[in-house]
């Protein structure tokens, strides 16, 4: 950490990781209400679990990203953050409007949170992700206005790396790409079209350019590779990210009413979209390859390296899996897409999230890297966490293709709830994977709990020296 | 040997395609928005129709459905449910929720007047005609 302003992103990650476990737990409850419809039922029905799930999931990230834009931006521009006193009123704004939300969901039936909050003036309630009252969405809009001019100010009086314009840039876009939470058409087809503006616009192609900017900045940090080099990677990776994705939004397009061309330009571009994933796999090995330093930070490294390798899998495979317009007419819809949906989200960004956490967290604790003890908690969560999403992964596609198969084909096909009957051993399965990774995600968390920072043995101290 | 594949050539090619796309999309995009009105019969949009879409939004029924294969997969397609299942069972269903059978997935009550129920199947009707390119593939959804 060069610059004391740096500090701010500390609330930040702090909060991120909290929601996260939230999260996991809305997970588990959802999870296992497949298993037991009844469960917590009245209290806790299926939808508000799953909205609490996914809408954390956003907040934790959005959390995360923010801290990261204000660790890395000063350190980037070699400059004090603009406002830190800004940055700090903004997260709190932020998490009280998470957590009252969270609450209104929880407590307050969803068409009578509606009514209270002004739906009926500016309709914008009920499309996934986007469950969240108008007035929290302005909120929203509000806290990354002030992200944005903190960052873009500090960003005009320092340097103006690549790399922090990359960063900058995509939180402009993510900002941008929010706005049409407001434009809420009355014709289905046309509202589901531009929902994916907001959706696919955002993992599909934007936050891509974030998961980018973030790596490169560990790698640059931990293997002291000539940033030049770092730099042109990144703009290669983002390039060939929007070349596909852009027309390859045209994937949700297949079945909801679009025009027929879609079906081919959707399935053309969208099966090029793993290309980008395996150019940061490349990318990020490459740079490990060509290291100039041994950075202690163990465990962050192998966050860095873990996040291009799964998000590859979850993205990248999973999600050409069920791209193709032939496939996708009978799995659209199914739990492969859920399958596709963990493993994408968790690989790509909360892994990254996690690699910036573990890079920045012991340096904003003041150390270079913590004990190697603890790196071995940190690193123990890792592989519980990534292995345990694998399973959950896989029991979700054997869900998928029971469906597929049963409800979608053949000549006599079954109705819904008869085949989701037939694939409670899947539901099972994965109820016990997201225990495994509520499992793992404890043994991360008690690393931040361990003290001491990282000892160098005598003989490296002696190299130092030298 | 000098680099051949610089840095500003990488942003360029960054810029230059992200425009382009962009571009192209937009187009699209324009061509699209004159074909739906025809392919989901915008003009049978009638105030129910709009009126039973707002109860479907502010209920959060794809938290638990899908719509066209969107939403949660918690509970059976939408789209094509009142072809599956026909309005009197539709509306009989909802005032029967929930089943409280053991261990079954619960769909809560949501206390819909009668006209409310009218409006939500006017919509779920309309919503069946919406040109999908024959999806989903059979009555089951």
């Amino acid at each position: 950490m060069k610059y004391e302003s740096q500090r701010v992103a500390k609330p930040y990650f702090i909060a991120a990781l909290a929601l996260f476990a939230g999260q996991i737990v809305f997970g588990l409850i959802a999870g296992f209400q497949y298993l037991d419809g009844t469960f917590l039922f009245p209290e806790i029905p299926f939808d508000v679990a799953h909205m609490s799930h996914t809408n954390l999931l956003i907040v934790w990230l959005l959390m995360a990203f923010m801290g990261a834009a204000y660790y890395i931006v000063p350190e980037e521009a070699q400059t004090e953050l603009y406002s830190p006193k800004l940055a700090l009123i903004t997260f709190w704004v932020f998490l009280g409007a998470a957590v009252l939300t969270l609450f209104g969901y929880l407590f307050v039936p969803y068409s009578q949170l509606a009514a209270m909050t002004g739906d009926k003036l500016l309709p914008t309630m009920g499309r996934g992700y986007l469950e969240q009252p108008l007035p929290v969405k302005i909120g929203i809009v509000l806290v990354a206005l002030s992200l944005l001019f903190n960052i873009t100010m500090t960003l005009l009086k320092g340097r103006k790396t690549s790399l922090n314009l990359i960063l900058i840039g995509a939180l402009w876009g993510l900002a941008l790409l929010f706005l049409p939470a407001f434009y809420f058409p009355i014709d289905t087809v046309k509202a589901s079209y531009s929902w994916w503006w907001i959706v696919h616009g955002w993992v599909e192609g934007d936050w891509e350019l974030i998961l980018g900017a973030l790596l490169g900045f560990i790698l640059i940090k931990m293997t002291g590779v000539d940033r030049e080099i770092v730099e042109k990677w990144l703009y290669v990776i983002i390039a060939m990210t929007l070349v596909t994705g852009i027309i390859g939004i045209g994937h949700h397009y297949y079945f909801i009413g679009a025009p027929r061309y879609w079906i081919w330009l959707g399935s053309i571009f969208s099966a090029l979209e793993p290309i980008p994933f395996i150019l940061l796999i490349a990318f990020a090995f490459k740079m490990l390859l060509r290291r100039r330093r041994e950075h202690p930070n163990k465990a962050a490294m192998l966050w860095a390296m873990g996040t291009p390798i799964v998000a590859f899998l979850g993205a990248g495979l999973w999600g050409f899996m069920i791209t193709l317009a032939p496939v996708q007419n009978y799995v659209h819809g199914t739990n492969l897409t859920a399958a596709h949906g963990h493993l994408a989200f968790f690989g790509a960004y909360a892994m990254v999230s996690l690699a910036i956490i573990s890079y920045a967290m012991p340096l904003l604790r003041g150390r270079e890297a913590n004990s190697a003890a603890a790196q071995r908690w940190e690193m123990s969560g890792f592989w519980i966490m990534v292995i345990s999403m694998i399973g959950i992964t896989l029991a979700l596609t054997g869900a998928g293709i029971v469906t597929a198969f049963l409800q979608r084909m053949g000549a006599h096909p079954l109705g819904f709830m008869q085949v989701q009957s037939k694939e409670r051993v899947f539901f099972w399965l994965r109820e016990f994977c997201g225990l495994c990774f509520f499992g793992g995600l404890v043994v991360y968390l008690r690393s931040f709990f361990m003290s001491g920072e990282y000892e160098y043995s005598d003989e490296a101290i002696r190299a130092l020296a030298s | 040997m000098q680099q051949v594949f610089t840095k500003a050539m990488a942003r360029n090619i960054f810029l230059g395609g992200a425009a382009f796309f962009l571009i192209i999309y937009l187009v699209l995009t324009y061509d699209t928005w004159q074909q739906i009105p025809v392919r989901d019969h915008a003009d049978k949009m009638t105030p129910a129709v709009v009126a039973g879409r707002y109860l479907v939004d502010t209920n959060d029924c794809v938290g638990c459905h899908t719509i066209n294969g969107e939403g949660a997969y918690f509970a059976p397609e939408l789209d094509n449910v009142y072809k599956r299942r026909g309005a009197a069972f539709i509306k009989a269903w909802i005032r029967s929720q929930p089943t409280g059978v053991a261990g079954r997935r619960q769909m809560p009550h949501f206390n819909f007047s009668g006209q409310q129920l009218n409006d939500i199947v006017a919509y779920l009707k309309w919503l069946s005609n919406v040109d999908t390119n024959n999806w989903p593939p059979n009555i089951q959804g």
